[in-house]
Parts: C-alpha cells; structure tokens; sequence
C-alpha cells in the first residue's frame, strides 16, 4: 500500500432534465414571484464599450430537430479581450448569460457586444469567440463549445485552438455566420455530419 | 504573489455519464459521436462570472415559503439540506452559486409539459437558490420530493431527488447534477442514475441523513456535498504574469 492522494472525485454529472427551467429561469418557465427577474437575461450595463451583437441559433438533435427544452450559458470578454473579474475589464460588460430556447420555436438569442482576442496561455492570442455551454433532457454532461466569428478569418486562421483540430473540415460548425447589422447565427449540432465540435477543457 | 487560478483539472470522464446511454432513451439523438477535443484550460474556461448576495431574496433559500401564499407552506415532509462546495483538492468554494428545483410532495413538477397526475401543491413553486460562504457552506430548507414515473421505458419512475446546478469560480467548472435520499430503493431502478458508470460514483450523489442537524419537532437533515473540478494553483504563477 501506499499514502492516499489528498484528492476528491469530481461529482457525477446528470443530466438538466425536461424541467431545467424552474430551477434556472423560472419566470421564463410561469413561475413568478419567487425570484425578481431570471439570471442572466441582461448582459450589458448602460456604456459598454464595443460592436453591439446578437447571436441567435438553434440546438438541433440527430434527426435534426431543434430542441425545445435546453438551456443555453454563454462566457466572453469585454472589447478589449479582459474578462470580467480581471484588472481594467468593462464594467458595463458582464460576459455572462443564460437563455432557455424558446418551447415552440427552439431559437436562442444573446443581446451582447463582440468580445475582444484574449491571450492564450502560452501569451499568443487567441481569436475573439464566445463560449458557451449546452444542457437538456438527454445531455448526460452538458456540453463545452465555443462561437468564433466568421468575419474574423485572419483572426481565425492564427487561432491556436482552431488551429489544433485534425478534421480541420469541421472547423466551419465553430463559426457564428454574419447575417449583416452585428447580427451572428449559430446553430448547434448534437449530432449528424454537421456535428459540432465540443470541447473536453 | 497569492495564487491565482490557471487551469483546471482535467475531466476523468470515465467517472462521469458517458453521452450515449441507450437505456436513458432521450440521449440517444442527443448525443455527440465524435469524441470531444481535448484541450488545456484558457481564461475563457478559467474565469467566470461572479455572484454576490445582493442578487438572493430573503426566502430564497426557503422552498417551504417561497412561493407560499402568507401563513401557509408547501406540504410534505419538512427538510433541511446542508453540506459543502468544495474542489477536488478538498478545499471549500466560497460564493459558489447553489441553484435547486424539484417536483412537489406528490412527485409533481410546477410545469407546462409535466402530465403525472398528481396534484400541484398551491404552496410550493420548486426554485430555490443560495451562495456559499468563506468556507463552502450551504444550507436550504424545502420538503422532500417524491418519486415521478417518466415516459422512458413503459414503467420507469425516477428516485427522490432535486436537481443542483453549480456555479464555482470558472466556467469550466460549470455543473449539473442530482442528489439522491439515503435508502432509496429507487435509485437502484433509474436509468438516468444509471447512466452513471459506477456504484461508487452513484454512492456520491446519494445524501446522508443526519440526525444531529435535525431541527426537532421542525425538520429532519440530510448532508449532501458536492465535488467541483480542481483548480490549479502552480509555482509558475510569476513567470505566467512577466510573458
Ligand atoms: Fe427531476
């Protein structure tokens, strides 16, 4: 025998489930009166500084169905690539937001500006994305992955993620497509040949 | 320098549900076949948003009142659920964010698309929500939910449980989970449980009744802890800052 490691396991994932909503945005699921306004839902103050952006998408299944019943968070940094929390970040940019997709339509949307490069570890930069993270009924672990810009192509390009990725074919399920006055769609794959790609941080 | 986070623990993803499990049908078409890239940690899962108290109610972390008409309660029995956030280096995680929801007494959610048959309590909404102080600690008080049946397979009911959403320092922490009642013999026929590749993981979810927490004549306790990835605290913090 030898000494235990001084480590904890990880608590196993489930999955969010049909009802994730009456936990996580209850006023969106007809449940009022509990907590003021749902978390999440305003992601800017009064003067941020930045692009103005919208980035509306879909969760499609295997079948390609759009999923009525996830939930969607999304993380990014302010115009200048500083998260919120670090020195100098945007206080009128909260980075953070979270959207249930509409129960009859499946369609997401975030009212937010475009984030900035961030530098990666090794201090490259890395091109501006946002990143968001998926859960529903039948998401056993929700689901890491990221939105670049596809306007942003020199930026992409020199991406050290982006980079990395074998099946560089799938890189394009990775981009939010303009749709013209700061407008971003990006529909997510659970599955099928148009599979996003997700990320195992 | 104080240490600063810079990057997580991986994930062992053996310990955690795989994406496809056939007999939780639903993830069958909801789950990806290509494997996910593995990646290192950067500040985009490294940092996270941060919550602080002003954002929670008085009766937040009350499920027995929240949403209670004035003078009444949710019916069922009366619980307390306490326990730590902690990392997997054992340390506490201070202002985490605890967010719960639950079917009522009866097994019954507060929902649109919920169709079991029994009652909604008028008394109980099913939300509640707390932070952590310095140390890890949270504590709420709800009543304990029933087992539901659930469309799966032709007789499939779900165990006791409330659902947990977690809200550590980074984004990469991010976690959703279910905690269980110690002396279910449910949970043993669930296949969302099931999912779960070990009897020690599962064994994990499973809260643990303590009679010394109870509130006598008021509420019994349950323990329930709940494990965020790990987030390393290198020496290279210095030569991180001067590239
Ligand atoms: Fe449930």
């Amino acid at each position: 025998m030898v000494q235990k490691l001084d480590t904890l396991k990880e608590s196993p994932s489930q999955t969010a489930g049909p009802y994730v909503h009456i936990g996580l945005t209850p006023n969106f699921s007809g449940i009022s009166g509990v907590y003021d306004s749902d978390l999440g839902t305003v992601m800017l103050g009064g003067a941020p500084k930045g692009e103005r952006i919208t980035i509306t998408g879909r969760v499609l299944d295997g079948t390609g169905t759009p999923l009525r019943d996830a939930l969607l968070e999304i993380w990014h940094a302010d115009a200048n690539g500083i998260y919120p929390g670090q020195d100098g970040a945007d206080a009128d940019v909260y980075g953070w937001g979270r959207c249930p997709t509409d129960m009859d339509s499946g369609m997401f949307r975030f009212d937010t500006i475009k984030p900035g490069s961030v530098q990666n570890r090794d201090g490259t930069p890395m091109a501006p994305h946002v990143t968001l993270w998926i859960v529903a009924r039948g998401i056993n672990l929700g689901l890491h992955t990221r939105m670049y810009f596809a306007d942003e192509q020199a930026a992409n390009d020199a991406d050290p993620v982006l980079k990395r990725i074998e099946h560089q074919v799938r890189v394009p399920t990775l981009m939010g497509q303009t749709q013209g006055d700061g407008s971003y769609l990006f529909d997510i794959h659970l599955q099928g040949p148009d599979e996003t790609i997700f990320f195992d941080i | 320098m104080t240490d600063k986070p810079s990057g997580l623990f991986h994930r062992d993803r053996g310990w955690h549900p795989p994406a496809l499990t056939p007999l939780y049908k639903t993830s069958v078409k909801r789950s990806p076949a290509a494997a996910p890239l593995a990646m290192p940690s950067t500040l985009s899962e490294d940092t996270g948003p941060v919550f602080t108290r002003d954002i929670l109610g008085p009766q937040d972390a009350d499920l027995i009142h929240n949403f209670a008409s004035d003078g009444q309660s949710a019916i069922g029995p009366r619980i307390i659920v306490y326990g730590r956030v902690l990392d997997e280096t054992g340390r506490g995680v201070p202002n985490a964010l605890v967010e719960v929801w639950q079917a009522n007494a009866g097994g019954r959610y507060r929902h649109k698309k919920e169709s079991y048959l029994a009652p909604l309590d008028p008394n109980f909404g099913g939300c509640g929500r707390v932070i952590t102080d310095e140390r890890g600690n949270y504590e709420f008080r709800t009543i304990q939910p029933g087992p539901y049946p659930w469309p799966n397979g032709p007789n499939d009911w779900r165990p006791a449980h409330i659902h947990f959403s977690i809200f550590g320092q980074s984004f990469g922490q991010r976690l959703i989970t279910q905690m269980y009642f110690e002396g279910d013999p449910m949970i043993w026929q669930c296949p969302i449980v099931g999912t779960i590749p070990s009897r020690e993981a599962i064994e994990t979810l499973v809260a643990a009744l303590d009679m010394r927490r109870t509130v006598p004549m008021d509420a019994r306790a349950y323990k329930f802890d709940i494990v965020l990835r790990g987030v390393r605290q290198t020496l290279f913090e210095n030569r991180m800052e001067g590239m």
